[in-house]
C-alpha cells in the first residue's frame, strides 16, 4: 500500500500491543502511513515508516445509529462503498486530491488518514469538516501509551475533546488505530445552479446572496470556467422548489445552467479536490472570512484559482511561489502550501505559522502526546516559540 | 457526596491581601468580599452543591482578565471561572481558596457581520441574544440549550451545550468559528475567526467543551444561519415506549433527519400537562415530539413520511401543528418539563447520559426497576434522535438519606449509558457532579493523556479545581497503577470509547 518513493525502511506493527511497544522501544523518529495518498504535503520528514496497514477494515457499522467504526487505515473507498449500499455517507465529502497532487503510485486515501488531515470537500460549508463528524478512537501516543477518547454517540461532552485536537494533527500527535465516525443519509437527488459570473467580485455576490435564502445551498464554488456553482439536495419534490426559489432570488438571466444527480456530483468532486488546479506545480489552500476573498485573490495574483465554501476557500495554483507573500496579503485566515516541489516544501513553513504564545501551547501539546518528539517530526513545522513573530 | 477540593490555610489566611491586590487591578467595588454578596456566587444550577470562594472579581476587560490570572498565576491562587451560573453539572461552583472570575461585565455584541454569516460576541451575551440580534435580517444561532434565555455564549463554549435542535444543527463545536482566550498563564490568545478551520492543530476545537479548565474564553465568534423557511411540528402518542423507540429507528432509517426530535415518559407527560395545559395526550406511555423544518414544500413532504411510519409503528394518537401556536403549544410541555416536574417534588436531579439509539426501551426498563428498588420517582424526557437521556431524579432534601440515595441512583443510570455503549454526559458537562464516575468511563492511560493536556496549558493545575477529573487521579509521574472498574458489564461485546 506504500508509495514507491520509500528511502527508509518500513515498520509494519502487527496489532496495537505491537504498536505500543514499537513506539515505546524504537529509537528514531516515524513517519505513521496508511494509504500514502497525503505524504507530499507538508514539511518532508526524515524519518522511518511506520506502516499502519494493519489497522484496516471496519469493524461495527450501524446504519440505524449512523455511526461507522474501523481501523483507520481502512481505505475510504471501502468505507463509501459500505455506505452507500445503505444509502448513506460521510455528510463531510473527503476529496481525494490524487489528481491535484500527481503523486507517485499510492495506496488511495484512507479514512484515518482523511481524518489526520481534517479533510472536507465542498458541502464543508453546511456540513463540516472531518473534526465535525470525528467522534472517537484509539490510538497509540508517541511515548506508547495506549488511549482512547470520545466515543461512539453524537452528543458527548465526557471530557477534552481530543478527536477534535488529532483531526488535523497530521500524524504529529499519536497513531490513531480505530476510528468512528458519524454517517448522514445520502440523498435522493441533487441539482446544481451554475450563474455566469464575470470575476471573483461577481461570483461571490452571487454565492452570498444564494446563502442568504432559506434554500438549503449545501456547496457554493465560483469555478471561473464555469461560473459561481450552487449545490441543492435532498427529496425530489423539495430540490426542484428550492432550485426555483433560488433561481428567483438569484434573478438570474437565462444563461442559468442546471446539472444533475451524477453529472453534479462529478462537478463537486473535480471541484472540492481543485482537480483543476492540477497543471500548477505549486498549490496554495487559503481559509479566508469568505466576503474578502475577492480583494484576496487580487492580492495573490495566482496563475489560476477557484474558490469553494461560498469563497471562504481560496484555492490557489503557481507554477512557483513565495508562499510567505501569500501570507502577508491575507489580512484574516491561513494558508498552506499544499503541492510544491520536495526542495521548496525543505525550505519554507508549509503549515502557517502561529503566533507565538498559541505556537508555545501547540509545543506543549506536541510534548504532552509525544514528549520525545519522534512522529512525524518537523511536518507541521518547528513546534515552539518563533521570535519572528 | 462529592467532596470539594480541599483548601490551602495558607491562601485562605491571606484573604485580606488577595483582596487587595484584586481592588488593585479593577475598580474596586468589582471584588467581592462581603460574605453576604458573595452567597449569590456559592453555587450555580446543581444546587445541592454550595462554597464560597475567597473572592468574586467582576472584569471589564480581556486586560483586565489577563492582569487577574497573571497576579493568580504568580501567587499561585486557584480560579473557577463563571458566566451565568445555569451549569447542571456543578462546573462553576467555587473552591474555598478560589478566586471567582465572573464575566457577566462582558455583555456586548461586537459586531454583526451578514457578509459572512457571523456574530462576534463578548463572552457574556447570553445565547439568546445573539439570536434576537440577528433575528430582523432572518437568522439566527442554532444551538439552543434549554436554559438559552439566561445562559451564557461563553459558558456555551465551556460545555460545548447542545439543545433540541442539536440533531440537525450540531452543538457549540459546529458553530463556534472563533473565540479569544486568556490562558491560566495570563496571556491573551485567539483560536479561529470568521474563517473555517485551523491551519493547525484545532485549539478551538480542543477549547469547546473544555469546562473552564484551560482558561476563560472573552469573545467568541459564532456562524449564524438562515432561519428555516418553515417549521412544522408532530406530536405523536405510543402505548409503549418500545413503539415510540420503534418509530424513531424508522425516521432515522428513512433518512429523514428532523430539527428535532424529543420523547418524554408517562410520568413527564403527565407533569408537564399539569403545568402548561397544552392538549398532551394523558393516555399513552410515550409521547414523540417531532419537528421538521425548512423549505415549505420538503416540510410538507416529510410530515406525510414521518405520519405514515407513526401509523405503521402503533401510534395512537398524531396531531400537526397547524400554525405556529400550535407548534409551539406542543413544544412548550417539552421546555418546560423540568419546572414541571419541579412541582412534583422539593428536590430533583437532572441526569444526562448519551446512549445508542437502539438501547433506550432496554434502559429505560432498567430505570424503571432501579426507581422501584431505590424508592425514588423518576421521569424521563430525552433528545430522541441523538440518544442523549435526561432522566429526572425526583426526592427530597429534607428527608435524611434522600440525596446520597438520589445521588446513587444517578450514578447507577450513568454507569448503565456507559455499559450499553453510551457516555457519562451528552449536554451537562462532567463538572463536579459526574466527576468520579469518570474512571467508569475511562482507563487510566485515557485519563492521563487528558491530564497532560490539562498540564499544557495549566501546569499547575489551578483552573477549576475539582472539576471534571477524579482528585485521586495520579499523573504520569506515579506511574500506571489501572484505577478501572473490574466489575462485570453488560453488552461486553460493544467497542467500548
Amino acid at each position: 500500500m506504500i508509495g514507491a518513493d520509500i528511502e527508509r525502511r518500513a515498520l509494519k506493527p502487527r496489532d496495537r500491543a505491537d504498536l505500543e511497544e514499537l513506539l515505546r522501544t524504537h529509537p528514531g523518529a516515524l513517519e505513521p502511513v496508511a494509504g500514502g495518498s497525503k505524504r507530499s504535503i507538508g514539511v518532508p520528514v526524515d524519518a522511518d515508516v511506520l506502516d499502519l496497514s494493519a489497522f484496516a477494515g471496519i469493524s461495527a457499522y450501524e446504519p440505524a445509529e449512523l455511526v461507522l467504526t474501523a481501523g483507520a487505515a481502512t481505505p475510504l473507498a471501502t468505507i463509501e462503498a459500505e455506505l452507500a449500499r445503505h444509502r448513506q455517507r460521510l455528510a463531510f465529502e473527503p476529496p481525494d486530491y490524487g489528481l491535484l497532487l500527481g503523486a507517485a503510485p499510492c495506496g488511495g486515501p484512507t479514512l484515518g488518514g482523511v481524518i489526520a488531515a481534517n479533510l472536507a470537500g465542498s458541502r464543508r460549508l453546511s456540513a463540516g469538516a472531518a473534526r465535525d463528524h470525528f467522534l472517537g478512537f484509539e490510538a497509540v501516543s508517541g511515548d506508547g501509551v495506549g488511549f482512547k477518547a470520545g466515543g461512539r454517540v453524537v452528543k458527548n461532552v465526557t471530557g477534552y475533546d481530543l478527536p477534535k485536537l488529532l483531526a488535523g494533527s497530521w500524524g504529529t500527535l499519536a497513531v490513531l488505530t480505530t476510528v468512528t465516525v458519524r454517517v448522514a443519509p445520502a440523498p435522493e437527488t441533487e441539482t446544481t445552479v451554475i450563474v455566469p459570473a464575470r470575476d471573483a467580485n461577481a461570483a461571490v455576490a452571487i454565492l452570498t446572496r444564494a446563502l442568504a435564502t432559506p434554500h438549503d445551498v449545501s456547496a457554493a464554488a465560483y469555478v471561473p470556467q464555469r461560473g459561481a456553482a450552487m449545490r441543492v439536495e435532498g427529496y425530489g419534490e423539495s430540490v426542484a422548489a428550492r432550485v426555483g426559489g433560488l433561481l428567483n432570488a438569484l434573478d438570474a438571466g437565462v444563461d442559468v445552467e442546471l446539472i444533475r444527480d451524477a453529472e453534479s456530483r462529478a462537478f463537486w468532486a473535480t471541484t472540492g479536490s481543485a482537480a483543476e488546479l492540477s497543471a500548477s506545480r505549486c498549490v496554495v489552500r487559503i481559509s479566508v472570512p469568505p466576503a474578502s476573498a475577492p480583494k484576496v485573490v487580487a492580492a495573490i495574483e495566482p496563475d489560476r484559482y477557484l474558490l469553494d465554501w461560498g469563497g471562504g476557500l481560496i484555492w490557489a495554483g503557481y507554477d512557483d511561489v513565495a508562499i510567505e507573500r501569500v501570507r502577508a496579503a491575507i489580512p484574516e485566515g491561513h494558508a498552506t502550501l499544499w503541492k510544491a516541489p520536495r526542495a521548496l516544501r525543505e525550505s519554507v513553513e508549509v503549515f502557517p505559522p502561529l503566533p507565538a504564545k498559541v505556537a508555545e501551547l501547540a509545543a506543549r501539546l506536541k510534548a504532552a502526546f509525544d514528549p520525545a518528539g519522534r512522529l512525524n517530526p518537523g511536518r507541521m513545522g518547528r513546534l515552539g516559540p518563533h521570535p519572528e513573530i | 457526596m462529592i467532596s470539594l477540593p480541599v483548601p490551602d490555610p495558607q491562601l485562605l489566611a491571606r484573604r485580606d491581601e488577595i483582596v487587595a491586590a484584586l481592588r488593585r487591578i479593577v475598580a474596586p467595588e468589582r471584588v467581592i468580599d462581603e460574605p453576604i454578596r458573595l452567597a449569590a456566587y456559592e453555587t450555580d444550577a446543581l444546587t445541592a452543591y454550595r462554597q464560597k470562594p475567597l473572592a468574586v472579581v467582576l472584569p471589564d476587560t480581556t486586560a483586565e482578565v489577563a492582569a487577574i490570572l497573571r497576579y493568580a498565576s504568580a501567587e499561585g491562587i486557584r480560579i473557577v471561572p463563571r458566566g451565568a451560573g445555569t451549569s447542571l453539572s456543578g462546573g462553576a461552583i467555587p473552591a474555598a481558596d478560589s478566586i471567582v472570575v465572573a464575566m457577566g461585565r462582558f455583555n456586548r455584541i461586537l459586531e454583526i457581520d451578514y457578509a459572512n454569516r457571523c456574530v462576534v460576541a463578548q463572552c457574556g451575551v447570553t445565547n439568546l441574544a445573539i439570536s434576537h440580534a440577528v433575528a430582523d435580517r432572518g437568522f439566527y444561532y442554532a444551538p439552543d440549550p434549554s436554559s438559552q434565555i439566561a445562559c451564557t455564549i461563553g459558558g456555551n463554549v465551556a460545555e460545548n451545550s447542545g439543545g433540541v435542535h442539536c440533531l440537525k444543527y450540531g452543538l457549540t463545536t459546529n458553530n463556534v468559528l472563533g473565540v479569544e482566550m486568556v490562558t491560566p498563564e495570563g496571556e491573551i490568545v485567539r483560536f479561529g475567526g470568521r474563517y473555517l478551520d485551523s491551519g493547525h492543530y484545532d485549539l478551538l476545537g480542543l477549547t469547546v467543551g473544555s469546562e473552564g479548565l484551560i482558561g476563560i474564553v472573552t469573545e467568541v465568534t459564532v456562524r449564524i444561519l438562515k432561519r428555516p423557511e418553515t417549521a412544522r411540528a408532530l406530536l405523536i402518542g405510543f402505548l409503549s415506549v418500545e413503539e415510540a423507540g420503534a418509530c424513531v429507528a424508522r425516521i432515522i432509517a428513512e433518512g429523514i433527519v428532523p430539527a428535532g426530535m424529543e420523547m418524554m415518559d408517562r410520568p413527564a407527560i403527565h407533569a408537564a400537562e399539569a403545568f402548561v395545559n397544552v392538549g398532551y395526550p394523558l393516555d399513552v406511555e410515550a409521547l414523540l415530539i417531532v419537528e421538521l423544518d425548512g423549505p415549505g414544500a420538503e416540510v410538507d413532504l416529510l410530515l406525510g413520511r414521518v405520519q405514515r411510519l407513526a401509523e405503521e409503528e402503533g401510534a395512537t394518537s398524531c396531531r400537526v401543528s397547524t400554525s405556529e401556536a400550535e407548534r409551539l403549544a406542543f413544544w412548550a410541555g417539552r421546555k418546560a418539563a423540568f419546572p414541571a416536574v419541579g412541582r412534583l417534588s422539593p428536590d430533583y436531579f437532572c441526569m444526562d447520559g448519551t446512549i445508542p439509539r437502539g438501547q433506550l426501551p432496554h434502559v429505560l426498563a432498567e430505570i424503571g426497576k432501579m426507581s422501584q428498588r431505590y424508592g425514588l420517582r423518576v421521569a424521563n424526557v430525552f433528545h430522541a434522535g441523538d440518544g442523549n437521556l435526561h432522566p429526572l431524579i425526583l426526592y427530597d432534601a429534607n428527608v435524611p438519606g434522600e440525596l446520597e440515595k438520589a445521588e446513587a441512583f444517578g450514578n447507577e443510570i450513568l454507569k448503565l449509558c456507559v455499559d450499553v455503549g453510551g457516555v457519562l454526559t451528552g449536554e451537562h458537562g462532567v463538572g463536579l457532579e459526574k466527576r468520579d464516575l469518570m474512571t467508569y468511563q475511562f482507563d487510566e492511560p485515557d485519563l492521563e493523556i487528558q491530564h497532560r493536556v490539562k498540564r499544557a496549558f495549566d501546569p499547575a493545575l489551578r483552573f477549576n479545581p475539582g472539576k471534571v477529573y477524579p482528585a485521586l487521579h495520579r499523573c504520569a509521574e506515579l506511574g500506571r497503577e489501572h484505577v478501572h472498574s473490574a466489575a462485570p458489564r453488560r453488552f461486553a461485546d460493544l467497542p467500548r470509547f
